[in-house]
């Protein structure tokens, strides 16, 4: 009887899945890079820089890692978590006290943490390296966006536990929007906005009504927030590092010197 | 904040925490031992006089590596209490550190790092560093106070942050500064020796499959080391205080001691993100594409770092570390006290104007007056801190072309627009740490006041 691994490998399943043999020699392995399609973002082969540690930090690549970790544990989290003022605390206590799998908000939370700091890190590198010049300016632009949606994804992260923490951070940060200018009830100019006499801007709906959905932050904050937090900012955040990958390819490859 | 706890109760706590962080410094130092050993790049430092034994930096890291060997088993058997910095010396820099010092000490540090790079890249005198400002770390941590505060389970990560900061600035400077001897030499950068091409699969995939496990099993130990914070559930009654936005926005929450919420809150972040995407539209250099350089880019690469070290991670550093309830300064093993009261007696430009200067009062509208009128004294009022403005902004950008060569070059390979933009984000930048100084100096609350349309400046 052949090996076991030759009998997988050779088996109708196996082939159906993967058209060709284990990449174990030159063209197997430029191959698997052309037919995978979790493999094709890369290029077939690379300049010998482009792939050192030292230069590349690796820091982009982590990133995307980590977005990928906190959407598994984000959707473990949305089978034990509801958000409502009656449950959202409660649902933190059951996920720390009763649920199995007791890290799961752990790692949510540090990998979101870290997150934050891996984006300015592949930022960092990516500003001391110039690879922002031409030809790649518009997939700088990009990332920049792609820096502001991870704050974001963190900020509407962070009222979720329904905590003291959690509440002030957001009353703080979101009592920015209160003082926009024109369009916040305390900002400059939104006096000047008045319709027969009657003051457009108000709290009841200026820009912090808008992102709050009330006047304080209250359950329908925490809906919004949630609603943003799983779904509107994570498919923005997806379709502009789709962009970013393809652009990485489109504009040359990882940057080097010329 | 641990009215609750004793110190020998902290002291127990924090002793086994030592025990394992000085086991760890020692291994580091072993490790970099037996690294240099085997791979023959030890440096030489001195011969012993009598024997003529060459004494190497591995003989210099093998003696750290035993000093906190001694040390961990020192905090172990109860000695943690004994390795702390003395009272006075805490005393002394709680009563000097404020925010004056914190600010323009770091930015003064992180000049002389810049202009003594050559001497601070070298891998012995990093790693001294890095030895060193572990040590302090580790001898601070037996300080109630100070060890509340890092032990928090939100800041955790920002003490990370920190040192990755610190290795990658290293790295990346280390880089830079071997890439500009060379070019200085007329050879080509480093990543240009490594010019031939190499299959994805096997080397690259490889890595970064090993980059995810690596990066899997570290959360995995941080989750299961470190519990998420969970505090007592939301209130809207009971206020907490100090009340903090998330750390990444303590930087911007910083920026409300000097603006108002309209300028940190809304626009300056506004222009933080407009300007980093302008940058590569407004930096025309074209060398430095692709290697870690810094000669051949110095304004990019000092602009930056000062907006990102200073501006962006030493507030937020301070506004983690450093404030405690209303918002007041607290030195690093200073206890935070609800009841510390800080002296505010800021004053408007107005004020010093009219008051102070030409002792006539504050011009004022009569109370019935219609509003065109008072938006006219309004605007008198505030005459000199908006011509101030008007000043900066205006004569700010041809002023630099016209007395500085280097404006003057930049403006005429820029062209107008481009140049526009980067002087008046230029300009806006330094907007900050001006009323810092304004603020530190003659304290000055608002250039223009204007309360009446929440227009304060």
């Amino acid at each position: 009887m052949p090996p076991l691994d030759e009998i997988i490998r050779g088996s109708q399943i196996w082939k159906s899945v993967f058209r060709h043999p284990a990449p174990i020699d030159r063209r197997n392995r430029v191959v698997v890079m052309l037919t995978n399609f979790f493999l094709h973002l890369h290029p077939v082969s690379i300049k010998k820089q482009g792939i050192s540690l030292s230069y590349t930090w690796c820091m982009g690549g982590v990133t995307f890692f980590l977005f990928l970790v906190e959407t598994v544990t984000g959707v473990l989290l949305m089978f034990y978590y509801r958000p409502t003022l009656e449950w959202a605390y409660n649902d933190m206590l059951a996920l720390r006290d009763v649920a199995s799998l007791g890290i799961l908000r752990e790692i949510h939370r540090w990998a979101a943490h870290a997150m934050v700091i891996t984006v300015w890190l592949h930022m960092y590198r990516v500003f001391l390296t110039g690879s922002y010049k031409p030809p790649r300016e518009f997939n700088w632009v990009i990332g920049v966006i792609l820096l502001l949606l991870t704050l974001l994804l963190s900020f509407t992260g962070y009222l979720l536990p329904w905590d003291q923490l959690a509440i002030w951070a957001i009353t703080v940060g979101s009592n920015m929007a209160r003082a926009h200018p024109f369009l916040g009830h305390e900002g400059p100019g939104s006096a000047l906005l008045t319709l027969d006499g009657i003051d457009m801007i108000t709290n009841a709906s200026d820009a912090r009504f808008g992102l709050l959905g009330a006047r304080f932050v209250g359950e329908e904050t925490l809906n919004r927030f949630y609603v943003l937090h799983c779904v509107a900012i994570p498919l923005a955040a997806a379709l502009l590092m789709a962009i970013h990958f393809w652009r990485v390819r489109k504009d040359g490859g990882i940057s080097g010197p010329l | 904040m641990h009215g609750h706890v004793s110190y020998e109760d902290f002291i127990l706590q924090v002793a086994g925490f030592l025990t394992t962080y000085y086991l760890f410094i020692a291994a580091m130092n072993g490790l970099a031992a037996f690294y240099l050993w085997q791979s023959g790049r030890a440096k030489e430092l001195f011969r012993l006089p009598g024997s003529g034994l060459a004494v190497t930096t591995v003989h210099v890291w093998l003696l750290v590596a035993g000093v906190f060997t001694i040390l961990s088993a020192y905090a172990t058997n109860g000695g943690a209490a004994a390795l702390t910095l003395p009272q006075a010396v805490r005393d002394f820099a709680d009563a000097r550190m404020g925010p004056v010092v914190y600010t323009v000490g770091l930015l003064l540090l992180l000049s002389v790092l810049y202009l003594g790079r050559n001497f601070f890249v070298k891998p012995t005198v990093a790693w001294a560093g890095l030895n060193l400002s572990l040590l302090l770390m580790g001898i601070s941590m037996t300080d109630m106070d100070f060890a509340s505060i890092v032990m928090k389970p939100d800041n955790v990560p920002i003490v990370a942050m920190i040192y990755l900061l610190g290795f990658f600035t290293w790295l990346s400077a280390s880089k830079a500064v071997q890439n500009d001897a060379r070019t200085a030499r007329g050879e080509v950068p480093l990543e240009k020796l490594d010019d031939e091409k190499v299959l994805v699969w096997p080397d690259l995939v490889y890595t970064e499959l090993i980059c995810m496990i690596a990066l899997m099993a570290i959360l995995f130990v941080w989750a299961i080391l470190l519990q998420a914070p969970l505090e007592e559930p939301a209130s809207t009654v009971k206020t907490p205080n100090p009340s903090k936005a998330p750390w990444y926005f303590l930087g911007l929450q910083e920026m409300l001691v000097y603006y108002d919420p309209w300028m940190a809150g809304v626009v300056l972040p506004g222009v933080v993100v407009g300007g980093l995407m302008a940058i590569p539209f407004i930096d025309f250099n074209k060398q430095g594409n692709g290697y870690y350089t810094i000669n051949e880019r110095k304004f990019a690469y000092c602009t930056f770092q000062f907006g990102f070290l200073v501006l962006w991670v030493t507030l937020i550093v301070m506004g983690t570390f450093l404030r405690g309830p209303n918002w007041n300064f607290f030195g690093f093993y200073e206890t935070w006290d609800a009841h510390k009261v800080e002296a505010l007696n800021n004053v408007d430009l107005s004020q010093y104007f009219w008051v102070d200067l030409l002792h006539t009062g504050r011009p004022k509208a009569a109370d019935d007056a219609p509003m065109i009128v008072k938006i006219g004294y309004i605007l008198l009022r505030e005459s000199v801190g908006i011509m101030l403005l008007l000043f900066y902004f205006g004569g700010g950008p041809p002023a630099m072309v016209i007395y500085s060569k280097f404006f003057r070059k930049m403006f005429l390979r820029m062209g107008f627009v481009r140049y526009m933009v980067l002087s008046n984000l230029i300009l806006l930048m330094a907007l900050l740490p001006i009323k810092m100084l304004a603020r530190w100096t003659v304290d000055m609350k608002y250039f223009v006041s204007i309360p009446e349309y929440f227009l304060n400046f």
